[in-house]
């Protein structure tokens, strides 16, 4: 990554007097921080809602509306901007009032310059802690999220390996597979492995919102840039500062967002919807997909400059059934981690039910296998699973038969009387008003086998 | 030909001024002189409810009889400065501007119960000079501990940093000056 420019801090500065706004924008200015001033409360609203201020200070005694009610307005606002206010001697009440509602400090006028210029660092100091704080408990749940990938095929290795030695470059990655192979899983490990791991990895799925939503989404708006846009909100783009974006479905996007993503990859700057300010923004970009973008490109919906900006380095994840010797270990530990979230004592998954989660062909990938096992130990009874309890469908295409076949309804039925007999053959065929031979030769047929 | 020119502002001992003179021309490379045919009278900048006088009026009085000067100004008195909502300062300037003011006053062991002592004085003393100068050449406040640059609100804080610039400032300055 590359060294992140400091960005000045802002200050904003709300009194009645002229001389006051002047000398202390004068003086922070110095400072280096960045300053503007408001002379009143309206002016100073407007101000605040063009943030965002790292600090406020603010007159108390001012005419229209007060600083303590100001405080109150620029707290809805902006609940983070650090506010201190500025009093005369005679209204020290007030300023305590003002420390109960949440302000940093108070400084009586006229200031010494010693105790302000501390009072400001501190209260910048502590506005940072609190910002880092929350962006350290975000980075910690993210990497409990990016933890683990289960697989010890060659292919899945493969992967594993491809993504640790892009991560540790900014090199945009585009991630292809069908759906849930954990592409996201991935995109994930390679932040965590990547240098940007102390900054947030932010996922955006784009085939799940229309396109001014995701317009929105991404490079955030201005207050009132269209109906409902009650605040100002920051864009996924500008929240990545420093981290990772992960642009999931990214071949879904319409032809006008194409050519917005395309001028923000080139430029790392964007405005947000319905401003005028430029905003730039350090993030590295993962993207996923499961369209095939050559083909979307030969038929004109997918745009080729945007294609060969996101496809630098393609990973492709290999679907489940590709890779038929991962399958065990994923169903054990999906297994483990849904007994442990169940409170239940599961602890193994029958040969039988093995045999068919390993032969079934699973389109939905390892979403799908976990899926299956959270409902088959919801329906498992303690010590194990057993292939009764995961679904009718797999059961039946693992074998090869149609999911509503009579052949499929069949096999079930009959493997549902012997485990309800506990594999007696004689009761099985007399429940099932056929002879034994025939039962038996069903048994071989449809490959059931005793659990 | 750039410069840098010294306005005494009454009461002010020449010696002192004199002895700014090699300082400042070393860390800006500027010919530097004193206004030798007029003082500032600072009278009409007093605050007799504060007992002191305020800066950005003899800012702005230095503005007005250099207009046409084409250097840097740096008035230099011993009278307690302060703007309206501060207590005191030691000077203010301009910020990528032209003239500056600078106070010895909160610079003296005097002001808080100790003898005199006239060589760390001078340090003090050159040290903010060249700090507020600094400012008319555009440099904010540096983060280098050891910048002459580097903020200080108190006669203990300058007495820490450096009299010199850090290799950032002084880069912007000598380019400014260069341009000017």
């Amino acid at each position: 990554m590359t060294e992140k420019k400091t960005v000045p801090q802002s200050i904003l500065i709300v009194d009645d007097e002229l001389i006051v706004r002047e000398s202390l924008t004068k003086w922070f200015r110095q400072d280096g921080y960045r300053v503007e001033s408001a002379e009143d409360a309206n002016h100073a609203i407007k101000l605040m809602s063009e943030g965002p201020w790292d600090l406020a200070l603010l007159d108390i005694k001012m005419p229209g509306m007060s600083g303590l009610d100001l405080q109150k307005r620029l707290k809805e606002i902006d609940k983070n901007t650090g506010v201190i206010m500025i009093t005369a001697f005679a209204s020290v009440e007030s300023a305590v009032q003002a420390l109960k509602e949440g302000a940093f400090d108070y400084v009586t006028k006229p200031i010494d310059p010693e105790h302000l210029s501390h009072l400001v660092t501190n209260a910048l100091k502590q506005k940072k802690l609190a910002e880092e704080n929350v962006q350290l408990r975000e980075q910690i749940s993210d990497i409990g999220k990016a933890s683990e990938i289960v697989g010890e095929s060659q292919q899945i290795q493969k992967v594993i390996e491809l993504a640790k030695t892009v991560s540790k470059t900014d090199t945009t990655v585009m991630l292809r597979g069908e759906s849930g192979t954990g592409k996201e899983l991935i995109a994930r490990v390679i932040h965590a492995n990547s240098n940007r791991r102390y900054f947030p990895i932010i996922a955006v799925n784009c085939g799940a919102m229309a396109e001014s939503l995701l317009e929105s989404e991404l490079f955030g708006h201005e207050k009132g840039s269209f109906t409902g846009a009650q605040f100002r909100r920051k864009g996924k783009f500008e929240l990545a500062d420093g981290g990772t974006i992960f642009l999931d479905e990214v071949g879904t996007i319409s032809q006008k967002m194409q050519v917005q993503l395309l001028r923000v990859l080139e430029t790392k700057q964007f405005t947000r919807v319905g401003g005028n300010e430029i905003i730039s923004s350090d993030f590295r970009v993962i993207c996923a997909t499961n369209r095939d973008l050559e083909a979307a490109i030969q038929e004109g919906s997918f745009r080729e400059d945007l294609y060969y900006r996101l496809n630098v380095f393609s990973i492709l994840i290999p679907p489940l059934r590709e890779r038929r010797q991962d399958i065990p270990l994923l169903a054990e530990y999906f297994c483990t981690k849904h007994a442990t979230a169940m409170h239940k004592s599961i602890t193994e998954i029958s040969p039988s039910a093995m045999d068919i989660m390993v032969q079934y062909d699973w389109p939905g990938n390892v979403r799908e296998l976990e899926n299956v096992m959270e409902r088959a130990m919801v329906l498992a009874k303690p010590p194990s699973i057993q292939h009764t309890d995961l679904p009718f469908q797999l059961a039946s295409k693992a074998h090869g038969l149609q999911a509503d076949s009579i052949a499929a309804i069949e096999r079930a039925h009959i493997e549902m009387i012997l485990h309800r007999s506990g594999w007696n053959i004689s009761r099985s065929a007399d429940i099932l008003d056929i002879d034994r031979v025939t039962l038996y030769n069903k048994i071989t047929k449809y490959g059931l086998k005793r659990p | 030909m750039p410069s840098i020119l010294i306005v005494p502002i009454r009461p002010v001992d020449h010696a002192e001024l004199t002895s700014l003179i090699a300082p400042l021309s070393n860390a800006f490379q500027q010919s530097v002189s004193i206004e030798e045919s007029k003082y500032i009278d600072p009278a009409f900048a007093f605050d007799s409810y504060r007992n002191q006088f305020n800066s950005t009026a003899l800012l702005s009085a230095l503005l007005e009889q250099y207009s046409s000067y084409q250097g840097k100004i740096i008035g230099i008195t011993t009278v307690d400065l302060f703007v309206p909502v501060l207590t005191y300062v030691f000077g203010e300037a301009q910020l990528d501007g032209k003239v500056a003011v600078l106070s010895s006053f909160r610079l003296r062991e005097e002001l808080f119960g100790l003898d005199p002592n006239p060589e760390l004085e001078h340090i003090r003393l050159v040290k903010e000079t060249i700090h507020e100068l600094g400012h008319t050449y555009g440099l904010i406040h540096c983060h280098m501990p050891e910048c002459v640059m580097h903020a200080s609100t108190s006669a203990e804080e300058v007495d820490v940093k450096g009299k010199n610039f850090c290799r950032e400032c002084e880069r912007t300055v000598l380019k400014a000056a260069t341009t000017s």
